[in-house]
């Protein structure tokens, strides 16, 4: 009898506790209905809309014909059209387009003759987008109102699998995880940095000493970036040594990279430090920005098969411009000026970011 | 120069929503001096000790502290004070040397000066036998020492201290205050909070502090002369049922009981309290009854428990 009614007493305390702490519970009603309502609408096993660009050399009715054709089954979107096999190959570096149909100046020749239509050029940094791409190697010509001489070709197209040609997933999936095991700790370390200090009683002697907000926040960011940086160096050394993962960029280009990155994640981490109250609180946050970081950046699932809504939150995300950044200097050889539009939304993220934590964090206790 | 108050606030008032929790405030602290704020808890001391420092902003009123507005220039006035929390805020997983290095940096010492006032640090405050220890597993005195060793790192001309002592023994308060007087006599201003009645005594001024406002204020010396009332010593058997019959009569502020002793606090308006109290209880012709010297407690209960009714 006492027995229950201490578990009773314990119960009705524990409820008091939760329901006071407003953060707390708005997360465990928030992360169960917006996680599933994101992931249940934009997660799609089925690989579409790849951004595509097409080299049409032969310039024909056949060839418009052909592209227009391969557009309907909605696997690629084209993206652009490049004059040159040159110049489109620059683009598939640079992450613009992530494949390249070239049709050959003797396309209608070819189809007459039954003989292989044209090729693709496919990044296989991701190996979900070159699976989707090969599947189009036998896309059928039943369509077309030309005149074919012999049988059909067995294979419409020729596949040439850039950066990965094998399809290891090691390949793809290690630079990736460099970004998840970033988000996770990065985040993880500064969203309970101000909170720790608020929590241990520290932040009271801190805020009547002259140090100001920007110094505070930047001298909390800068001890975890080298942390950051050891943790990368493991991920792609190991992933180097051990599953053979090609390392084609410039080692300096993935320092640039990662340290974008790393500096983006602190920043978020520091934003959410400066809403949480509590260090669990802080934990929640961190929980809530990993999970879309694991499952919307590109990492498990196509960023280009979501809806427009989960790409424009995938956008937000730090880690979804890491995956395509790593990937690209890794993989590609490709460098941060080649994909610049990522690195700016970085650079961007982090001085506003900084900027705004510091403006939240008053050194006031009102 | 010297001669300017080192805190003069004007009508500072502090709410919190409804609750208004400093009223009225108004002080002027000479430099050089410890002034203390006495009174129980959740009387605004602390409240007061943070709108002093430029934490918290005022609801209305003036507050200038050591010629700096307050809180508009509250970050110039950042590097001339030390603040002593009442709960210990330094870091609990660094030694005591890194401790002090680490305040010494952020008020901006340089590494010569740094290096010596740490090391002057550790021989005033008795830690240089622990200089390398870890904060976490001290004692409350040490702990302490080392607080105030941080507070007065870059020898302010004003030191807070929000309760200081309230986790020490009464051996580790005196060294305390010995330490806090060789302050003082280098010119610091020091500025205390406290609910201990024999600290409140030791400061130069004190302000008896109770919801939010305060009730007093002098030296303690003076305090205990002007107040208004007369102090009586019974000595009787019968001690709980004579207290309640003495709170239920007008003219009676307090009675407390000291061991076999009630110590009764009676309206000075009673021009001879033994002789009047022997007329209200005949049973006291024969009980030994004496007038004490005033305490800075009776002070303290004779102004205050309006709050409590």
């Amino acid at each position: 009898m006492k027995s229950r009614q201490r578990i009773f007493a314990m119960i009705i305390k524990e409820f008091r506790q939760l329901m006071r702490d407003r953060i707390t519970l708005s997360m465990t009603v928030m992360i169960p209905l917006f996680q599933l309502l994101l992931y249940g609408y934009a997660i799609n096993t089925q690989v579409r809309h790849i951004p595509i660009g097409v080299v049409d050399q032969s310039q024909s009715a056949f060839g418009r014909l052909l592209v227009e054709s391969v557009k309907a089954t909605q696997i690629p979107k084209l993206k652009a059209a490049y004059p040159t096999v040159v110049q489109a190959q620059k683009a598939l570096k640079q992450g613009r387009v992530q494949a390249v149909l070239i049709l050959p100046k003797d396309l209608t020749q070819r189809a007459a003759q039954g003989r292989v239509l044209g090729q693709w050029l496919v990044d296989g940094s991701d190996t979900l987008v070159s699976g989707a791409i090969k599947s189009l190697q036998t896309m059928p010509l039943t369509d077309f109102d030309i005149p074919i001489r012999k049988a059909p070709p067995a294979k419409t197209f020729e596949v040439a699998i850039l950066y990965n040609p094998s399809q290891r997933s090691a390949v793809s999936i290690v630079p990736g995880i460099s970004g998840i095991i970033l988000t996770m700790t990065m985040i993880m370390f500064t969203s309970s940095a101000i909170v720790r200090e608020r929590e241990r009683g520290n932040l009271e002697l801190l805020i009547t000493t002259p140090i100001q907000p920007l110094e505070l926040m930047v001298a909390k960011i800068i001890p975890y970036i080298l942390i950051g940086l050891v943790q990368v160096s493991i991920i792609l050394g190991v992933g180097h040594l051990l599953f053979n993962v090609p390392i084609n960029g410039s080692i300096l280009q993935i320092l640039l990279v990662t340290l974008c990155f790393i500096s983006a994640s602190l920043t978020l981490g520091l934003l959410l430090s400066t809403i949480a109250k509590t260090q669990m609180q802080s934990m929640q946050m961190t929980v809530f920005i990993l999970l879309p970081s694991i499952l919307l950046s590109g990492f498990v699932f196509s960023y280009d098969a979501m809806p427009k809504a989960a790409q424009w939150i995938a956008e937000v995300l730090p880690a979804t411009h890491f995956m395509r950044m790593i990937r690209g200097v890794i993989l590609r050889g490709a460098n941060m000026l080649d994909m610049w539009p990522d690195t700016l939304w970085m650079l961007g993220f982090t001085v506003i970011g900084i900027c705004v934590a510091a403006k939240r964090f008053s050194k006031s206790l009102d | 120069m010297t001669s300017a108050p080192a805190i003069i606030a004007k009508g500072v008032s502090k709410r919190f929503g409804k609750f208004t929790a400093v009223k009225q405030l108004h002080l002027n602290i000479p430099q050089g001096q410890i002034y203390g704020f006495l009174g129980p808890n959740g009387s605004g001391k602390s409240t007061s000790i943070r709108l002093l420092t430029g934490l918290l902003a005022p609801s209305e009123g003036n507050i200038q502290v050591l010629g700096y507005q307050v809180p508009e220039q509250a970050e110039a006035l950042k590097t001339q004070i030390g603040y002593m929390t009442q709960k210990f805020s330094l870091y609990d997983d660094l030694t005591v040397i890194e401790n002090l290095a680490f305040i010494g940096r952020i008020y901006g010492l340089d590494p010569v000066t740094l290096a010596t006032r740490i090391e002057q640090q550790l021989l005033t405050y008795d830690l240089k036998p622990i200089e390398h220890q870890r904060v976490e597993g001290m004692s409350g005195g040490q702990k302490q020492r080392l607080s105030l060793a941080a507070a007065t790192i870059h020898s302010p001309k004003l030191l807070f201290l929000d309760e200081p002592t309230s986790a020490v023994d009464p051996e580790n308060r005196r060294d305390f205050w010995e330490q806090l007087f060789d302050l003082c006599d280098k010119g610091t201003t020091i500025l205390i909070s406290t609910h201990y009645m024999d600290e409140a005594e030791r400061c130069h001024q004190l302000a008896i502090m109770e919801a939010g406002e305060i009730r007093a204020h002098g030296e303690p010396e003076q305090l205990m002369l002007q107040m208004g009332v007369n102090v009586v010593e019974i000595l009787y058997p019968d001690l709980r049922r004579l207290k309640a019959q003495l709170l239920a009569l007008e003219e009676v502020h307090s009675a407390a009981q000291l061991g076999v002793r009630l110590r009764v606090l009676i309206s000075k308006h009673v021009s001879d309290p033994i002789d009047w109290l022997k007329c209200r209880f005949p049973e006291l012709l024969t009980a030994e009854l004496e007038i004490a010297r005033p305490s800075l407690e009776d002070v303290f209960v004779s102004v205050t428990g309006e709050g409590r009714a």
